[in-house]
């Protein structure tokens, strides 16, 4: 819950709410970037690495930073445990379409 | 050890283990007077067993595992209130997995689900909030759960529901800050820490200033760490070195990441949505002042605590017998010198909560045998 995992902005999915898919070790899924917008337009984060937190993008990183933190999260389990979890929830809401 | 396989640059980190060998001798630290630095981070934590640097260090540094993770430091009666929310008719509760296996007097969420409670985990709050929007006739509870680093996600997610008007959201908030217990640790007159390892992920949001106090009114050095092996020995020698030097000052070693005024955007949405409570009781510590958080009279409907008239404090509840998680929370104990470690309090039944995260001091302790046991020489 407390480290993040490291992803890449794909596209910006819905600007009103401030949403973004974002590419996390493979994965796919929509995440909030409200935290990270910053005064450039929102398009302008398309290809940015990002850390997110639940669900959130709290902080630009570069590329390096970002396959360093993958690569320690991949030996801790964790990375494995986060993307299990994001499948998981997006599996249980599926559901219930 | 496998030395070699756990660090990026093997060089570099035994020039840093050198040293910080060197510096603690400088120090004039022993076995039996060791200099000993709080790693407040439950991932710091996690990653100091799983890299074995306890083990890669001398004799006379000692860690001590800090109070930093959310799910360990959650007192049995706010699971307790979780258990009851979550038990009522027309209630989807949903969580983060961590806080499934806490243990609280009723058993766990994971036992109340077995029992035919609806309880779901979600990967973030806006997976609870498209379950609301999918369920309008259910009442959709979001258990809020973490340090600075999961507390704006929550407020963000708080508002995005107030602006599209869903009625049928409420958080029940839990979510702590993390420096008033260490003000409480630095004021106990028989702790005694010589320096701390920031958090990185939650100094990302709140910044370098909030540790001001430790080096100001208590003369502490602290250096906020990042989470690769390396960051942390790093910044285990910044701290070393300040302590040699008689210096106390709040060091950043991780600024790739975090910048020293924090994240406006998550600092303002958090002050918009929650105000300080008087105090909030943390497992192991007790009640500390201005530790936790609820939700503003602003955002009153889309608080649990109010939805369902729970408030807080109503019904206390006692750490089980026998278990010594305060202890071990303050330093006082290692994991493994609690009775019931291995035995009566294991990862698969835990009995206290720092065995159920994989950032609770017991559960690292448990899964990679980070304890200091001698060594026979040669
Ligand atoms: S072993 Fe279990 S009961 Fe003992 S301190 Fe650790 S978590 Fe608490």
């Amino acid at each position: 819950m407390c480290l993040g995992i490291p992803g890449r902005i794909v596209e910006i999915s819905d600007p009103t709410r401030k949403l973004a898919t974002i590419d996390v070790a493979g994965v796919r899924r929509e995440v909030n970037v409200m935290c990270i917008e910053g005064d450039a337009p929102l398009d302008t984060l398309v290809g940015a690495w990002v850390l997110i937190h639940v669900g959130f993008a709290m902080s630009r990183i570069d590329e390096e930073e970002a396959r360093a933190t993958l690569d320690i999260l991949a030996q801790m389990g964790e990375a494995e445990d986060e993307v299990a979890a994001m499948r998981a929830s997006e599996r249980m809401l599926g559901a219930e379409r | 050890m496998k030395f070699s396989s756990e660090f990026r640059d093997p060089e570099l980190a035994r020039g840093v283990l050198t040293a910080i060998a060197r510096t603690v001798a400088e120090i004039g630290a022993t076995a039996e007077r060791p200099v000993r630095i709080m790693e407040i981070c439950g991932g710091h934590t996690h990653a100091i067993f799983r890299n074995g640097i306890d083990r890669l260090v001398p004799e006379g540094l000692e860690f001590i595992h800090g109070p930093g993770c959310p799910v360990c430091v959650l007192p049995m009666a706010r699971v307790d209130e979780a258990v009851r929310i979550a038990r009522l008719p027309g209630v989807v509760f949903t969580t983060f997995g961590d806080a499934m296996r806490v243990p609280g007097t009723l058993g766990s969420l994971n036992q109340a689900k077995a029992e035919g409670a609806d309880i779901r985990m979600v990967y973030s709050p806006l997976d609870a909030l498209e379950l609301a929007r999918r369920l309008p006739d259910r009442e959709i509870v979001f258990f809020g759960l973490g340090f600075e680093t999961t507390t704006p996600s929550t407020a963000l997610t708080i508002r995005q529901a107030r602006d599209e008007g869903v009625t049928n959201f409420t958080v029940f908030c839990n979510h702590i800050a993390v420096t008033p217990p260490l003000r409480v640790l630095l004021e106990d007159p028989h702790m005694l820490l010589d320096g701390f390892i920031g958090p990185g992920h939650v100094s990302m949001v709140i910044g370098t200033r909030p540790y001001a106090f430790i080096a100001n009114e208590f003369g502490k050095p602290i250096v906020v760490a990042g989470f690769e092996p390396l960051d942390l020995l790093q910044s285990v020698l910044m701290v070393l070195r300040q302590i040699r030097d008689g210096r106390a000052e709040v060091e950043n070693q991780y600024a790739r990441v975090v910048p020293e005024a924090g994240n406006p955007v998550a600092l303002a949405v958090c002050d918009e949505v929650y105000e300080p409570r008087r105090s909030f009781e943390w497992r192991g510590l007790g009640e500390i002042d201005r530790s936790g958080l609820r939700i503003r009279e602003a955002y009153a409907d889309f608080d649990a605590e109010r939805r369902f008239e729970i408030g807080y404090g109503a019904r206390s509840a006692a750490d089980p017998d026998g278990c010594a998680c305060g202890e071990v929370m303050t330093g006082r104990l290692k994991p493994f010198q609690c009775p019931q470690f291995g035995t009566g309090c294991t990862p698969r039944m835990p009995l206290g909560a720092l065995m159920v995260s994989s950032e609770g001091a017991c559960a690292a302790c448990y899964q990679y045998g980070g304890q200091r046991r001698p060594e026979p020489v040669g």
